[in-house]
């Protein structure tokens, strides 16, 4: 471990130019998973199946959109752009969040006949979640200092999302046999898309060779095994292997969804960029 | 001269932690961000003063807030006319930074103070802050903020907060 590449500072990360790039890439794919799905978690404002489920998906939303602005700074700091147009003013094919976390809620929309999907929200969550634990533990051994600190930092509140999606998937999992089966219907959507997560993009070779995070297959394997454990603690059948989707998100390949998040969610700053919130 | 210049640093500096004392978490006006811990390092240069804190939460609402109160409180300090507030997360914050005479005032104010020493795997059992009866149930992990849960006491029928264990 001697030689292991250890970069300190932004200034220092600067001084490379590829490690720089590989950094860049990590960090947009770690700020556009968590940024997107905060939208999506925003939309189901008020329509929550009661007011303590709201208030706990509002939180949830908001820490990871707390943890998406931490990575969009960054991303600011490394000379990228500032954080707020890089979140809001790209277009799709700049982001490079997986497939899973563009989708939208289910059928309606917000303002208009939002039938959402409970049952989606909850799978699609939950299955993230596992997701980003394993990619925040490799991340506390990241080569880039700043990146470990605040991983381990967000591990701390991450812990609770995952309590919560616990108690709603061994519930939603025991109740009655319509949330069951609207329950399994969940798990194959989700599984469709979900093995895009572990995938780190076109500088896959530079982000591992860099130390930046573990490779693929370490986090999907690490991945699965967790999920497994807890499928089966719930009493649920294993889907067997995650399908990926035909558009490749990590390489910036999206859905007509994204663009209708970005653009509701840009609306205001696209309007008025100077204004202060 | 060096030596001097060191003394009234360090004068400066301990000045700077007293009137930080009376800066208070914007949510829970009982209790200081000094007592919360998360005022990790106070460096006086020159007229500039450079306060480093540890954000209970990274997405919390509040940061800003607090900035700016710990800027308007250290510029009253006499020789300080600049505050460079930084939000650093080495060490993370963690409830154990809560200081233990705080606990009890984060009880009178009907919050109750995260358990000392948690560690993973540990059930999370919360007293009730008003009649310390264990009889309590989590009414939602997630509350009005987002380092606080609700919870209600099934003995003395009061509802009320907790602090989660950050660890």
């Amino acid at each position: 471990m001697g030689d292991r590449l250890h970069v300190e500072t932004v200034e220092a990360a600067k001084q490379n130019p590829s490690f720089a790039k590989a950094l860049t890439d990590l960090l947009f794919q770690l700020a556009d998973d968590d940024f997107i799905l905060a939208y999506r978690g925003s939309e189901w404002l008020g329509l929550a199946p009661h007011i303590e489920e709201d208030v706990a998906f509002s939180s949830m939303s908001q820490d990871m959109m707390g943890h998406a602005v931490m990575f969009y700074d960054m991303l600011e700091q490394l000379g990228v752009g500032k954080a707020d147009d890089l979140a809001q003013l790209r277009e799709a094919k700049a982001f490079s969040n997986a497939i899973l976390v563009e989708r939208k809620n289910g059928d309606g929309e917000y303002n208009d006949h939002p039938h959402y999907d409970w049952a989606y929200a909850i799978v699609r969550s939950y299955v993230y979640g596992l997701y980003k634990q394993v990619r925040l533990e490799a991340l506390t051994q990241s080569s880039y200092a700043p990146l470990a600190l605040v991983s381990r930092k967000m591990m701390t509140e991450h812990r609770y999302h995952l309590m919560h999606w616990q108690v709603w998937l061994k519930q939603l999992a025991n109740s009655t046999a319509d949330a069951r089966q609207r329950l399994e219907a969940a798990i194959a959507k989700v599984w469709k898309d979900a093995g895009e997560l572990p995938q780190l993009g076109p500088n896959q070779v530079d982000i591992v060779q860099f130390g930046l995070i573990a490779e693929e297959e370490e986090l999907k394997q690490k991945w699965l095994t967790l999920t497994k454990d807890i499928f089966e603690n719930a009493g649920l059948d294993w889907p067997g292997e995650p399908g990926v989707p035909q558009e490749r998100g990590r390489h910036g390949e999206h859905t007509a969804d994204l663009v209708q998040a970005l653009a509701t969610l840009s609306e205001v700053y696209r309007i008025d960029p100077a204004a202060g919130w | 001269m060096a030596q001097e210049e060191l003394q009234l640093h360090e004068g400066l500096e301990a000045t700077c932690w007293e009137l930080l004392q009376q800066v208070t978490d914007p949510e829970i006006p009982v209790i200081s961000m000094v007592e919360m811990g998360m005022i990790h390092k106070v460096r006086v240069e020159a007229d500039v003063v450079h306060v480093e804190v540890l954000p209970t939460f990274v997405g919390c609402p509040a940061l800003e807030i607090m900035k700016r109160n710990i800027t308007e409180k250290l510029v009253e300090a006499e020789g300080i006319n600049q505050v460079q507030v930084a939000f650093v997360y080495d060490p993370a914050w963690t409830s154990d930074r809560i200081a233990l005479d705080a606990r009890d005032k984060l009880k009178s104010f009907g919050i109750a103070p995260p358990p000392l020493d948690f560690k993973p795997g540990d059930t999370w059992e919360v007293a009730c802050p008003y009649c310390d009866s264990p009889y309590t149930q989590m009414e939602n992990l997630f509350g009005p903020a987002a380092c606080r849960s609700i919870l209600y006491c099934r003995h003395c029928k009061n509802p009320f907060e907790a602090l989660k264990p950050i660890y």
